[in-house]
């Protein structure tokens, strides 16, 4: 890759869940920490769809949160177009950076400040970026803005509550792309909407990253809407990727175990006849992760070596692999 | 949209509304809101309904003194309420000591307002040691009875004061210490909105955008955190008003010259035994009709806001 817009490498967020210090003393109760993110890594090309799928709670949305910085990494580094944004501190020093990077949001009914009429929502950006002066020019861009994404310039009189879900995730993204970012962040950005409206939604993020040359960072765990948007995906579990490439690649030749098992959950037309298999057990708690791969005890091709050794990401064919099974070369093929 | 039809909007939009139906179909609270209205307005514009201005000794004449209602035996209509032992007439002087109440109430709600939500806002968008650090500052304060505060805080700030500008302060003092010693209340429900509204997504989004804490906590928080807040703040209105006056009647609020409701009835509970009832029965009904009508508005508002009880 000779073009990354966003590096991240070893990128680790801890979370301390631990009960308050009395109850610590008193009930002897051990600190407790949840390891959200633990040490994962990609670049994201530029003009590229970066795709993070998993299971509830592996940490993808903290991954996003971590990118924007809502919160800050406990270790690893960032690197946004060549500039550090690792802490809170490097991203003051470089506002230029965050200027540059927007977030789209999974609930529309959570993320437009109720009390807000949508212009003033949508001119947020340009206000406080002054990329626009004056009250008439504001006004005008805003128009543009709803235009763009599909709503009418008349609808920014209106308050959120006069929207549907489709049309607030609209909002969403105009006031995404009022501040002119290059990169966006979408964490779930069509899992609260019907399934009509999510195609519609995913049609204008693709529509605007041809016109506007916009690089995404896509969280899902819809492995169809994945599907649709991604040119790369990676699969995250329990806080770590476990197999990540071209998204070609990754649907048609699945290497790890878990990308398999999400992959044959998948309900598919065409695949009338063959029995699904069901993703089987939980994913385990991220406070006390197994030893060794921590896919191990949901996995059907664990061994020994899979229960004591965390795997280290190996390169086989286009994709980037962490399984003892692929590397010990004793995978199944794959139905495909 | 112009400014003027978006108010007009908003007017149709509240007469439209849930709000506006719960009033109507509430006659109590009609009711209590006439009152509360009838009373604010008198107060108000007391020096053009009342025959005397009660605080200018001139006025006065002691020959008048303890004349009972007009329709006693020495009633006459000059004091349709009868008169105290200045000889000040009753009615002019309930309305103008409710101004006085009344904008005592008024001022110091405000202060607590302002004091408790800056205050609450910032511990609960800030979080940590900040607002450990308040709430339990908040929670000392709360441990002690309003009153005792409120009488602490006077004593404290009359005993600072130098003498010559104790009559001329004095209101300001009250106002303060009432202010300073309900504004916990409001600190502890917008710390709590705070928190809940601090986890919402368009809160993340103006982060990302990359807006300050302050901005953030004073143009996106702070408008919805506001509704518990007007509900409070009727309530503590009808305290407030009850805390001057009790103030008062210990004879520590404002000077006698210029007396509110409660010094009213305190001058009339000397004479309560010596036959002389109307000088605290007229004050004292007014204070509680003003007061019950204020926290009735207060008992509709808050029912009126909150949607688990419709």
């Amino acid at each position: 890759m000779t073009d990354a817009l966003l590096k991240v490498d070893n990128l680790v967020r801890h979370f301390d869940v631990s009960p308050p210090w009395l109850n610590r003393v008193i009930e002897r109760r051990p600190k407790s920490v949840v390891k959200a993110v633990d040490g994962i890594g990609f670049e994201i090309g530029r003009g590229e769809t970066f795709s993070l799928v998993g299971e509830s709670g592996c940490g993808k949305s903290t991954v996003a949160r971590l990118v924007v910085g809502l919160y800050n990494p406990t270790a690893g580094t960032l690197e946004f177009d060549g500039i550090d944004i690792s802490s809170g501190a490097a991203r003051a020093r470089n506002r230029g950076a965050q200027r540059r990077m927007q977030m789209i949001f999974q609930d529309p009914y959570a993320s437009l400040n109720p009390r807000w009429r949508v212009t003033d929502i949508v001119a947020e950006p340009i206000r406080f970026n002054k990329l626009v002066s004056g009250d008439a020019a504001i006004r005008v861009r805003v128009g543009e803005l709803l235009e763009q994404v599909g709503l009418s310039a008349a609808d920014g009189e209106k308050y959120p509550h006069e929207f549907s879900g489709g049309q607030r995730q609209r909002v969403s993204i105009a006031r995404a792309l009022a501040g002119s970012p290059e990169f966006l962040v979408c964490d779930e950005p069509t899992s609260a909407l019907d399934v009509s409206v999510q195609a519609q939604i995913l049609n204008l993020m693709k529509k605007l990253q041809r016109e506007l040359g916009l690089t995404y960072l896509f969280i899902s765990h819809d492995l169809a809407v994945v599907y649709h948007v991604s040119t790369k995906v990676g699969v995250m579990y329990l806080g770590r990727l476990v197999e990540w490439g071209e998204t070609e690649v990754i649907f048609n030749a699945p290497r790890h175990p878990y990308t398999r098992m999400l992959l044959d959950a998948i309900p598919d037309l065409d695949m009338s006849g063959r029995a699904r298999t069901p993703v089987a057990g939980e994913v385990p708690s991220p406070i006390d992760p197994p030893s060794g791969c921590a896919f191990h005890p949901r996995c059907p091709l664990a061994t020994d070596r899979c229960r004591s050794e965390a795997p280290k990401p190996v390169s086989v064919g286009a994709a980037m692999v962490a399984c003892h099974a692929v590397e010990e070369n004793r995978l199944p093929e794959w139905h495909g | 949209m112009g400014p003027v039809s978006r108010m007009q909007d908003n007017f149709a939009r509240f007469f439209d509304g849930d709000i506006w139906h719960s009033f109507r179909t509430s006659p109590v609270t009609v009711v209590a809101t006439v009152l509360a209205v009838v009373m604010i307005v008198a107060a108000i514009i007391a020096p053009l309904i009342t025959p005397q201005d009660p605080f200018d000794p001139a006025s006065l004449d002691l020959m008048d003194a303890f004349t009972g209602p007009v329709w006693g035996a020495d009633g006459v209509w000059r004091f349709p309420l009868g008169t105290d032992d200045q000889g000040r007439d009753l009615y002019s002087a309930i309305l103008y000591g409710s101004r006085i109440s009344i904008g005592v109430g008024f001022a110091s709600v405000l202060l607590s307002i302002v004091i408790g939500v800056t205050l609450g806002l910032i511990a609960g968008y800030v979080g940590g040691t900040t607002d450990a650090v308040i709430m339990r500052i908040a929670d000392v304060q709360i441990s002690f009875p309003a009153l005792l505060v409120a009488l602490l805080l006077n004593g404290v700030l009359r005993a600072l004061l130098p003498g010559s500008s104790q009559e001329t302060l004095a209101l300001v003092v009250i106002i303060f210490s009432i202010g300073m010693s309900i504004w916990p209340q409001f600190a502890r429900t917008v710390r709590g909105s705070t928190m809940v509204e601090k986890s919402k997504e368009y809160v993340q989004a103006a982060r990302v955008i990359g807006l300050s804490s302050r901005a953030i906590m004073f143009r996106h928080v702070l408008p919805n955190v506001m509704g518990p807040v007007l509900v409070i703040g009727t309530i503590n209105l009808a305290i407030a008003v009850l805390l001057e006056a009790t103030l008062s009647f210990l004879g520590v609020g404002v000077p006698p010259t210029e007396p509110s409701l409660g010094t009213l009835i305190r001058i009339g509970q000397d004479f309560l035994f010596s036959g002389e009832w109307w000088i605290v029965i007229f004050p004292g009904i007014f204070l509680a009709l003003l007061v019950l009508s204020v926290n009735l508005l207060g008992d509709w508002l808050r029912d009126a806001l909150n949607p688990k009880l419709r």
